[in-house]
């Protein structure tokens, strides 16, 4: 199959494109268009070549948009009577912005005013298949063209309808904001409109979309549709639905990791604690629910349960750093002497936890559930629960609630799982809440992998560059959102896990650089996804790959004696990325002088249809590293940060460089700061201040980021897009400040742990009674 | 069951709870008051920051017997009605002039926090320092942190007029 040298560079898109849609019979306007429009058909299958690699001609999101082409499902608009636009989107918002970037994509092929277009999230619905999984920063990607097409057909039967009642021909009528002008102006309202156009039956509208059409709302900066909601506290997450007699209930966890309860040995004396409605086994811990959340704090750490052991009884973080280098791939090349440059890094866990604990609302009768969760795989969260109640798909109704984040973790839907088997232990409502001590402990975390790379020097050429990358097995047992999938990558051997993980890698991976022979492989420690709790975080390989990857090419540039950028410049195969690194060196002042132990550092990355380019400038100096604030880690301090990113068609800039700030606080954190530390089969960390994520006191004092005109007339992905380079370009910093390549991360990993690790027997901490003497 | 009053955003309340209970949960469990968040219980995450008396607590580590039936319990819903007129209070405005929120979970407890910081530093007649602004503890997963100290610096000035 021949491979374009970059195929970032699109080819010159066509300016008018045809697609069928449908004005749905019944009452009412509703159209419909078929989600998988857009897409490009499916091609051959796909062979490894040698060079260039996968991604540059068929990446993670051209998988997960093509997966959706058979399936031929629908989305529909509705333009109620006022003339207004509703849209059900089958998409999770977690923060990341997709119901304003999808209202703005309404608003524009509409001509309606943004706060005139409602979007909500729609439930599971089975029949979309592989069509309802929010991750890999695929959503505008996979929904730009159905979502216009929808609207388009919408416009268009308006304006059909407007047509007779206005006695004018279509070609003669134009739209603004919501009504619809003759020549002669002479005007009625969409909502007018709306209810004049024929919906005696189901057909078929023939639009088109011109992409030559100025654009009047997208590419505009907009703040979010829901950001009033969010100033006013009226923004509503799944703990603050009040779903009749959902009681608090909480669940108390093994010390060990994934420790199940064997006996309760004071089930009676803790049922008699005040507000405490029910105590009882479920496989994941003892649960207990009372009238309100402290309460189910004081009923855990009251509870007396005997434990089996974890699965990882006794390991510690240097017990997987042996396992992980023990199924390291080899290396092809031999090392040569002085021609060779190589680095062997280590990543530590992290937990993948949002701010929002784990929660769902589940009420599950005899016959039917209902369940309401943030969940970015809710077709998947549907089947397992139904195959563990026992009942047909079609009765568990699973409404999906905007998260309070997931940064890659509500894929899985633990706590709606978990909220399920407790409703129905109980056989009561319950509204189901993980204590924070929990989340890093037993929720989800960032595999920990190692990365070795080796490159060869051969005159004034990089001609090899080999990575391997060593990962502890990354559970993707969501598959892609559905049972199918799910069950494949779940079945026993690990061996289907395996398969996602090595698609995942070898879709998403990619050195972009001309280095000669490049091959990054994947390799997983132990076949088995269910030893640790681990999910592919907020972009799962890019930011460890492309830490290691950036740190041995500033190695390169030294050895040629080449400056970071001009080096970096040099050996691009890529237009896009050329772009945005001189953008950001440009913008960042790279080579500006710096005091002693404050440097620059510099990456790039290229995944989600874009590229972004980070120069940061941190600082090292030890007034600055030994800076102490109370209950916290401070260390290295990044001065300036400036993002530079071409993501494609950019929706909406503003939303954009909103998830570039966010992806570089992960990024950095990832770095510096942030880890789990795996001590005696546990996690130790319990809290805020023991799991060091970013905060006030490590936010750099500048932070600039820059959309940048594309040439791509196609939107790319931005919600993980800024993580990787983020990261590498810290640890560059870091390197050159430093002088030494730090090969180990965090960096502060083997320092002397900055808290008291909170007890594990009650496995969560009492809650303070001492507020009154904070108060300021 | 004892009962416990105090003024919660600008009216009076009486709650039936067993004593002990963290203020936290008598607001959202008892009350139905949503707008604080939980993030971890122990005073440590700030997405409960509600005020007391017009300075910044967390409600998730004061036992409710601790409130007087005198104490002004604000929330992010009453916020607004700390100022005079209609419209939102000056820190919310700087919050959508920044389009400060992206999950929102913990925006709340920031707002909440950062306009007691203003009066703080108005009470001792200076301005807010980036040292004042590193001494944020609220946390945001989402890393908004930038835009927060853009946001409170506005809100800063808003709230002089």
């Amino acid at each position: 199959m021949p491979i374009p040298p970059d195929s970032a560079l699109p080819a010159p898109a066509p300016t008018r494109r045809t697609f069928l849609g449908y004005v749905i019979g019944g009452a009412g306007l509703l159209v419909a268009a078929d989600l998988g429009l857009g897409a490009s058909p499916a091609s051959a299958a796909v062979v490894l070549p040698s060079v260039p690699q996968i991604p540059e001609a068929y990446d993670l999101n051209d998988f997960l948009t093509q997966c959706a082409l058979p399936t031929s499902n629908l989305v529909a608009v509705r333009i109620d009577r006022r003339g207004d636009a509703h849209f059900a989107l089958p998409r999770m918002e977690v923060g990341q912005g997709i119901t304003t970037s999808t209202a703005m994509i309404l608003a524009e092929e509409l001509d309606l005013p943004l706060d005139r277009v409602h979007v909500t999230l729609a439930p599971a619905r089975p029949e979309l298949l592989f069509n309802q999984l929010t991750g890999g920063s695929n959503t505008t990607i996979s929904t730009y063209t159905p979502i216009r097409v929808a609207a388009a057909v919408a416009r268009q039967s308006l304006l059909e309808a407007a047509a007779i009642m206005l006695g004018a021909q279509v070609t003669s009528l134009t739209t603004k904001g919501g009504t619809i002008l003759d020549a002669l102006g002479s005007s009625v309202t969409y909502g007018q409109a709306a209810q004049k156009v024929d919906t005696s039956r189901t057909r078929e509208v023939e639009v088109t979309l011109d992409e030559s059409r100025e654009r009047k709302v997208v590419g505009t900066p907009q703040r979010r549709i829901d950001a009033l909601d969010a100033v006013t506290g009226r923004k509503t997450f799944a703990m603050d639905l009040k779903v009749k007699n959902a009681l608090p209930t909480m669940v108390c966890r093994a010390p060990a990791l994934n420790g199940k309860p064997v006996k309760v040995r004071n089930a009676a004396k803790v049922r008699a604690m005040p507000g405490v409605t029910h105590v009882g086994m479920v496989p994941t811990g003892v649960a207990v629910r009372a009238r309100t959340f402290g309460q189910c704090i004081d009923a855990v750490r009251a509870l007396d349960v005997q434990w089996s052991e974890g699965t990882v009884p006794g390991k510690k973080a240097d017990d997987v750093t042996r396992e992980l280098k023990a199924a390291e791939l080899p290396l092809a090349v031999p090392a040569l002497g002085a021609t060779t440059v190589e680095g062997s890094f280590t990543f530590h866990f992290r937990s993948g936890s949002a701010l929002e604990p784990n929660c769902a609302v589940a009420d599950v009768r005899k016959d039917s559930a209902r369940i309401w969760s943030g969940l970015k795989s809710p077709i998947d969260a549907q089947s397992k629960i139904a195959k563990l109640l026992g009942l047909p798909q079609s009765k568990v109704e699973v409404n999906v609630v905007t998260g309070g984040g997931s940064f890659g973790r509500k894929l899985f839907s633990d706590g709606a799982i978990e909220a399920a088997q407790v409703s129905k232990a109980f056989g009561v409502p319950v509204k189901l809440m993980w204590h924070r001590a929990d989340e890093p402990r037993q929720g989800r975390v960032h595999p920990m992998a190692t990365s070795r790379i080796r490159a060869t020097v051969l005159g004034d050429t990089v001609a090899t560059f080999e990575q391997r990358h060593t990962s502890v097995s990354c559970d993707f047992t969501h598959g892609l959102g559905e049972r199918i999938t799910a069950e494949v990558a779940s079945l026993p051997s690990g061996l289907g896990n395996l398969g996602f993980s090595e698609t995942v890698f070898l879709l998403t991976q990619e050195l972009p650089y001309n280095f000669g022979v490049v091959t990054q492989l994947l390799n997983e420690s132990n076949y088995d996804q269910s030893r640790f709790n681990t999910s592919s975080v907020r972009n799962i390989y890019s930011p460890d790959v492309r830490v290691a990857n950036e740190l041995i090419v500033d190695q390169l540039a030294a050895r040629f004696r080449t400056d970071p950028v001009e080096f970096r410049r040099t050996f691009t195969k890529s237009g896009v990325v050329r772009r945005v690194l001189d953008r950001a060196a440009e913008l960042g002042e790279w080579g500006r002088k710096l005091p002693k132990g404050v440097a620059q550092g510099i990456a790039i990355h290229k995944e989600y249809k874009g590229a972004t380019a980070v120069v940061v400038e941190l600082d090292c100096r030890p007034a600055t590293v030994n800076r102490k604030v109370r209950d916290a880690v401070t260390g290295p301090r990044v001065l300036r940060a400036t993002v530079v990113v071409d993501c494609g068609l950019a929706i909406n800039p503003l939303g954009i460089e909103a998830q570039m700030m966010g992806g570089f606080s992960d990024g950095m954190a990832q770095v510096l700061t942030y880890s789990n530390h795996l001590v005696d089969g546990h996690f130790l960390e319990a809290s805020w201040d023991n799991s060091a994520y970013t905060r006030q006191w490590n936010t750099p004092l500048e932070f600039r980021c820059e959309v940048m005109e594309s040439e791509s007339t196609e939107p790319g992905g931005i919600g993980e897009a800024g993580v990787a380079a983020s990261a590498a370009a810290v640890a560059c910093a870091y390197a050159r400040a430093t002088g030494t390549m730090p090969t180990e991360f965090p960096v502060n990993f083997r320092q002397p742990l900055h808290f008291t690790p909170k007890s594990f027997v009650p496995p969560v901490p009492a809650s303070p009674t001492n507020g009154l003497t904070f108060v300021s | 069951m004892p009962k416990y009053s105090f003024q919660l955003n600008g009216e009076k309340v009486t709650v039936d709870v067993e004593k002990g209970v963290r203020l936290l949960w008598v607001l959202r469990d008892v009350l139905g008051v949503t707008g604080p968040k939980y993030g971890c219980g122990i005073n440590v995450c700030k997405a409960c920051t509600s005020h007391l008396n017009g300075k910044a607590f967390n409600p998730c580590a004061v036992p409710v017997e601790k409130i007087r039936p005198t104490d002004k319990v604000t929330t992010i819903e009453g916020l607004a009605d700390t100022v005079p007129g209609d419209d939102l209070h000056p820190m919310q405005e700087a919050w959508l002039e920044h389009d400060v929120a992206q999950c929102g979970y913990c925006q709340p407890g920031q707002i909440m926090t950062a306009v007691a910081l203003v009066k703080r530093v108005q009470r001792e007649g200076r301005a807010i320092t980036d040292a004042d602004l590193d001494a944020i503890r609220n946390v945001c997963r989402c890393g908004t942190y930038t835009r927060i100290r853009e946001a409170v610096r506005t809100g800063e000035r808003l709230m002089r007029r």
